[in-house]
C-alpha cells in the first residue's frame, strides 16, 4: 500500500521504523505517521465496531473531524488514530462499541 | 486577555495572503490554524495550477503553499498552530484554544478564512470501512504516502473528484470509473481528457446505490437516474472496487460567522449558506472580513486575491494607508481577479458574488 | 451520433477539427509542430508565456482558446511540459516510411525506457496497438512532468495520446 516512488512527490520522508502491537499482533510502521496510516500498511482497515448494532468502522475523514477511526491506544479509548502519531511499543486495539469502561465505573458494576 | 490589530482564522491561501498584505503594510497580525501544518488545502495539491503568471500559473500547489509560508515569515505575520477558534464575540473577542489551553484574544479586525467542508451523500453501505472522502484520499496519498485503496469508484465528476482520480491513478491506484449523477462531468475538460485517456470511464446521470461488503468494501452497485434525479430500475451495474470515494462538493465552514450574527444567504453557485460582504471582503458585522472558500467555494488563486483585498481594506482602516494608495491597490486586486473569474466555469461564480455584495446594504 | 466530450471526458476528432490550436495536416508533415488540444474558455495562459518564438497567442482574456500559427512553431517542447491541463502534444508526420512520432506529457511511475515496447491507447485510452519509445525529457525546470516521445505509424498520429507499459 505504501507508494515507493511517487511521480510528483517523490519519496516520503518519514521517522525511523518502529514495531508496535495491534491486537496483540506486532507490526512495523514509522514513528510520527499517523496510527491509521501504519495500520492500512498493514491492510488493518476496521478499526472499531460501533456500540449499538456492532458495525465496522474505518477511516472516514483522515483528518481528525468525523471521529470514524477511534481506537484504544495504550489502554485510552477514543483516540483518533488518522491524527495521532505512532510511537514505538504502542498498543493499539480495535475499539468495540465506546471501549474499555474506566476502572471507577468497573468497581461500581 | 492578549490583544491584536488583526486576527486572521484559518491559514490557508486565503488567510495567509490577507495576513501578508496587511503585515506588509505595517499591520500588526497572527494567524490561527487548528492544524500541526499551515497552507490549507494548498498541500493537498500536487498538480500544476491554471491562470497566468501573476497567478503562479503552472506551478503546483503545494509549491505556491510553500512561497506563501516563506513570505508571511519574512512579513512577520505570527502563525500559530493547533490553534482552534472556538467562538468570536462582541467588539472582537474570540475564544481560541491552542493545544488544550482556552484562551482569550481580541482584535480589532478579524479575518475569517476556515475554508470549506466535504459534503456527504449517504447511501446503504455507507459507513463501512473503504468509503472514503476525497480529502481523506488526497491526505493519504499525498500527505502519508499511502495508496488509499487498489480499485477506487470516484463519485462525483467536478474538479475535486476527476483531480483526485487522477492523483490516485499517480499513487498506483485503479480507478473503475467516476460517476456522477449530474448529465454532464462538472469538472474541467482538460482535467477530464487527462483521466479519461488513462482509460478511466464517465457514468454521468448515475448514482450510487449500494456499497457492498461485510467488514470492508468490496463492490458496489451504480444506477442511471433520469432527468428529474429518480433512479431508473435495471440499469444496475455492478464494480468490483475495495475503495469508495467521495467527491460530491464542498459548503463553506461559516460557524463562527454564525455565531458572530453575520448575515448569511444561500447562494447554490458559491456552495451553500455564504456570508453576505461588500467589495473590500467585510461582513454586515463590522471588522469581521471574510475570504477564500467561506465567502463561496472557488479556488486558491481566487481566495488569494480575496486575502489581498481584506488584507489592504483592514490595512487602510486603521491608518497604515491613504485612500489614493488603497483605491489603486484595490484596484489592481479586482483586475486580476476578473481574468479568474470570467469563461463560462468562471462568470456564473462572478455573477453570484456581484450579487452577494449587491444585497449587502440592504442587509446591513 | 457520437456523445460528445461532457459525457465521456476525452474530445472526438470532430469537436477538435475546427479547434485553433490543431495545426495544418501540412504543416505536420513539415516536421515536428505543437498540437494544442484545449476547447474550453478557462482562465490560463502558461502556453503563451512560455512561447519563445510567440506561435501561441491567447490574448489579453486569458478566457480565450490559445491560438496556434503552426508556422512560427520552431517545436521546443517547452508548451507540453508546462501546460497545466497536460493538454499539449508535438505531432511529427515528416518521418518516412509511413511513420510518425507523437511527444506527450507523462506524470506516472515507474517511466519506461527508451527503445521500449509500450501500448498506444487514444483520447479514450482504448488500445490502438505498439508503439516504440524513442524519448524520454525530464529536467528540473519540467518540475516533474516528464515528456515521452513514440513513434507510431503515421494513421495514429493525431489519435495516439497515451501510453500504457507492457508488464
Ligand atoms: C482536489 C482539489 C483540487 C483543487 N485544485 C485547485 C486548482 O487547481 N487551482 C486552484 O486555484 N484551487 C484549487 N483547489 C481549491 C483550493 O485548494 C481552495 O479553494 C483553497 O485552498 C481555499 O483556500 P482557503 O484559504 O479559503 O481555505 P483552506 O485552504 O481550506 O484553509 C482554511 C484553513 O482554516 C482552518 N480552520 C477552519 N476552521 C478553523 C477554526 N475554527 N480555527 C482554526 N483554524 C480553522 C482549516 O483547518 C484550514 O487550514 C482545489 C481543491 C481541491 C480539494
Amino acid at each position: 500500500m505504501r507508494i515507493e516512488d511517487h511521480p510528483v512527490l517523490g519519496k516520503f520522508e518519514k521517522g525511523q521504523k518502529v514495531r508496535f502491537s495491534f491486537d496483540g499482533k506486532s507490526l512495523e510502521g514509522f514513528e510520527g505517521e499517523p496510527i491509521a496510516i501504519a495500520l492500512r500498511s498493514n491492510g488493518v482497515l476496521i478499526h472499531r465496531y460501533t456500540a449499538r448494532r456492532n458495525e465496522p468502522r474505518g477511516v472516514f475523514c483522515a483528518i481528525g473531524r468525523c471521529t470514524d477511526c477511534i481506537m484504544v491506544v495504550n489502554g485510552q479509548p477514543n483516540i483518533r488514530t488518522c491524527v495521532e502519531p505512532l510511537k514505538a511499543d504502542m498498543v493499539v486495539e480495535t475499539q468495540q462499541g465506546r471501549g474499555p469502561a474506566k476502572e471507577s465505573e468497573v468497581s461500581h458494576a | 486577555m492578549l490583544r491584536y490589530e488583526m486576527i486572521c482564522v484559518g491559514a490557508g491561501p486565503a488567510g495567509l495572503a490577507a495576513a501578508i498584505e496587511a503585515a506588509k503594510n505595517g499591520v500588526q497580525v497572527v494567524v490561527f490554524d487548528e492544524n500541526d501544518r499551515p497552507g490549507g488545502q494548498l498541500f493537498k495539491q500536487i498538480h500544476k495550477f491554471f491562470g497566468s503568471r501573476e497567478h503562479r500559473a503552472k506551478e503546483r500547489g503545494f509549491n505556491i503553499g510553500q512561497a506563501f509560508l516563506d513570505q508571511a515569515r519574512e512579513t512577520g505575520v505570527e502563525v500559530t498552530l493547533n490553534a482552534v477558534v472556538l467562538g468570536i464575540y462582541e467588539n472582537g473577542a474570540m475564544n481560541v484554544m491552542i493545544g488544550d489551553q482556552v484562551k482569550q484574544v481580541r482584535a480589532q479586525k478579524i479575518v475569517v478564512a476556515t475554508g470549506a467542508a466535504e459534503n456527504m451523500v449517504p447511501f446503504p453501505g455507507w459507513t463501512l470501512p473503504g468509503v472514503i472522502g476525497a480529502g481523506a484520499a488526497q491526505t493519504m496519498a499525498n500527505i502519508h504516502g499511502i495508496r488509499p485503496g487498489n480499485k477506487i469508484l470516484m463519485v462525483g465528476s467536478g474538479n475535486v473528484g476527476i483531480i483526485v482520480g487522477y492523483q490516485m491513478l499517480q499513487a498506483g491506484s485503479r480507478v473503475a470509473a467516476i460517476i456522477d449523477a449530474a448529465p454532464k462531468i462538472g469538472g474541467y475538460a482538460v482535467h477530464a481528457a487527462k483521466v479519461a485517456r488513462a482509460g478511466v470511464p464517465f457514468l454521468m446521470s448515475h448514482t450510487i446505490k449500494q456499497a457492498h461488503g461485510k467488514e470492508c468494501v468490496t463492490g458496489a452497485t451504480v444506477i442511471q437516474v433520469d432527468s428529474s434525479w429518480q433512479p431508473v430500475a435495471g440499469t444496475e451495474k455492478e464494480f468490483e472496487v475495495d475503495t469508495i470515494c467521495i467527491a460530491v462538493g464542498l459548503n463553506p465552514t461559516t460557524q463562527l460567522l454564525g455565531m458572530a450574527g453575520c448575515k448569511m444567504t444561500h447562494v447554490p453557485t458559491l456552495g451553500g449558506r455564504i456570508p453576505v460582504h461588500d467589495l473590500d471582503q467585510e461582513t454586515t458585522v463590522k471588522g469581521i472580513y471574510v475570504a477564500g472558500d467561506v465567502s463561496g467555494i472557488e479556488e486558491a488563486s481566487t481566495a488569494i486575491i480575496e486575502g489581498r483585498i481584506a488584507g489592504l481594506a483592514i490595512a487602510h482602516r486603521l491608518g497604515y494607508m491613504d485612500d489614493g494608495t488603497f483605491r489603486k491597490e484595490r484596484e489592481k486586486q479586482s483586475q486580476s481577479m476578473k481574468g479568474l473569474r470570467s469563461g463560462s466555469h468562471g462568470e456564473r461564480r462572478a455573477k453570484a458574488k456581484e450579487y452577494l455584495n449587491a444585497i449587502m446594504p440592504a442587509a446591513i | 451520433m457520437t456523445p460528445d466530450s461532457s459525457l465521456t471526458g476525452f474530445l472526438t476528432e470532430e469537436e477538435l477539427k475546427e479547434g485553433p490550436g490543431i495545426p495544418s495536416a501540412a504543416r505536420r508533415g513539415k516536421g515536428p509542430v505543437a498540437v494544442i488540444e484545449c476547447l474550453e474558455d478557462i482562465p490560463c495562459n502558461p502556453c503563451e508565456s512560455s512561447c519563445k518564438a510567440g506561435a501561441i497567442v491567447v490574448g489579453e482574456d486569458i478566457t480565450q482558446l490559445p491560438h496556434l500559427d503552426g508556422d512560427k512553431c520552431i517545436a521546443c517542447n517547452t508548451c507540453v511540459h508546462n501546460c497545466p491541463g497536460q493538454a499539449i502534444f508535438m505531432v511529427d508526420e515528416s518521418l518516412p516510411g509511413g511513420r510518425a512520432t507523437v511527444m506527450m506529457p507523462y506524470e506516472y511511475r515507474p517511466l519506461p525506457a527508451e527503445g521500449d515496447g509500450v501500448i498506444a491507447l487514444d483520447r479514450a485510452g482504448q488500445v490502438l496497438g505498439d508503439a516504440t519509445v524513442i524519448k524520454i525529457r525530464q529536467t528540473r525546470r519540467m518540475d516533474r512532468t516528464a515528456t515521452i516521445t513514440i513513434e507510431v505509424p503515421k494513421k495514429w498520429s493525431m489519435r495516439a495520446r497515451a501510453i500504457r507499459l507492457k508488464t
